[in-house]
Parts: structure tokens; sequence; C-alpha cells
């Protein structure tokens, strides 16, 4: 179980690889990443504020939940703050079990949880200027399926 | 008491700062936005809709009438928008 919040980019890749090589136990893993768009050009970046101490906090209680629910190996959440360019990773998970659907559903539900619960808050900036991304009611409708 | 307040994304901008200390007896979080709302027109706008606004207390999520007892700070935001 690892949690790390970061401004600084992060090798993809390299995460993923890392994190199936220490898994060594498990016959699955599954990963998902979370790129910024580009909205067709209409986006030119995206800023991410977040509440240091608590985002930490609220991801390894995510984590904690999941490994409660399904039988896990490993977990991994990384996110990045601070200013994003369109095509830049933002944040990703991955999760590591005996069987895939361990694997496939903890990874959702991490994802679903960390969208509405971690505080973290995105800012988009174009030519017809900045705002804050409203969260949408599908977000939170999807937690209600847990 | 003395509290931490802590304001994040657009109740930042429209308060004009990330954080402030406030001496308060306000017993719930409904009472201390009462008491925010009063200050200044700032702060009268930022929590003009509660329905847009979050909070946790000590890190941790809470809902507007929850008690501050033995709370030391309080974080104000709008949904969370991560992913």
């Amino acid at each position: 179980m690892a949690v790390r919040v970061q401004a600084e980019a992060f090798d993809y890749g390299a995460e993923c690889a890392a994190f199936a090589a220490s898994a060594s136990q498990a016959g699955a893993v599954v990963t998902f990443a979370g790129i910024v768009r580009d909205e067709g050009g209409r986006l030119s970046a995206m800023e991410i504020e977040h509440y240091p101490g608590m985002t930490e906090r609220a991801l390894a209680k995510i984590e904690a939940e999941a490994a409660q629910r399904w039988s896990l190996e490993a977990t991994l959440i990384i996110h990045r703050f601070g200013p994003l360019r369109p095509g830049e990773i933002i944040m990703m998970v991955a999760t590591a079990a005996r069987h895939r659907a361990d694997a496939f559903v903890a990874a959702e539900f991490l994802m679903d949880y960390l969208k509405s619960r971690a505080p973290f808050w995105k800012k988009e900036h174009g030519a017809e200027g900045s705002d804050w991304v409203a969260a949408r009611e599908a977000d939170e409708d999807a937690l209600k399926r847990w | 008491m003395k509290l931490r307040l802590l304001y994040f994304a657009w109740l930042r901008e429209r308060i004009g700062l990330p954080r402030e200390e406030l001496e308060t007896e306000a017993p719930t979080v409904a009472a201390l936005i009462e008491e925010l709302r009063g200050r200044e027109e700032r702060y009268a706008l930022a929590f003009s809709d509660l329905g847009a606004v979050r909070v946790a207390l000590d890190q941790e999520l809470a809902e507007l009438d929850a008690p501050l007892d033995g709370v030391r700070e309080v974080a104000f935001f709008p949904p969370m928008t991560g992913g």
C-alpha cells in the first residue's frame, strides 16, 4: 500500500513495471492513468490545488478501505499537484491481486473515491480565461454503488 | 477557542486568503459560517451557496452541522475534483 502526492512528473511505464515486479504473489495487475485533456485546443494548462496533510490521509484511508473489501496484494496511488499541461499524466492507480476480478474492481473503487473524497481541486486555464472545474454529479453518484 | 481556518480553490480566491486564525465561540460549523458571513462582504459572497461548500474538521470530512468541540483546524472548500 503506497500513496505519493507530488508536484514532479513521474515515469508511468517505470512505475507500472516496478509495481508489477514488487507484487510477486499476484497473478493480476491493473493500472490506470489520468491525463490532462486539451479539450479540442481550448485548454492551455491545468492547475491542481490540494490540502497537504489531509490529501495523504484521505488517500491512505481509501486504500485501506479497498484492502479490507478485496483480496489485494498491493496498491499504489500517485497524484500530482501544481501546474500541468495538456497530455501530461495527472495521476495513476495500480492494484495487484491474485485474480483479475479483485484487481479491476479495486482500481475502479480507488478511482471513484479519490475523484470526490480526496481534497484536490482542478482549475483550467484557456483562451477564454480560467475557471475551477465543477464537480460532476455523475462522480458523486458513482460512489453509491459501493 | 482559537481555530485555524483554511480555504481552498474558489473559496480561497473569494475570501482573498488561504488561512487565518480566529477566536470564536461558535458551537457548530454552521454557526461559524454565520459568524464569518457577518464579518465582511467577501465572506458573505464565498458562503452564499452552502450547497457548494464542503468542510473538513482536523482533516476529516464533516457535515455542516457538526460540533466544533475540541477542533483546531477547519477547512472550507468546494466539492473535490481529483483524478
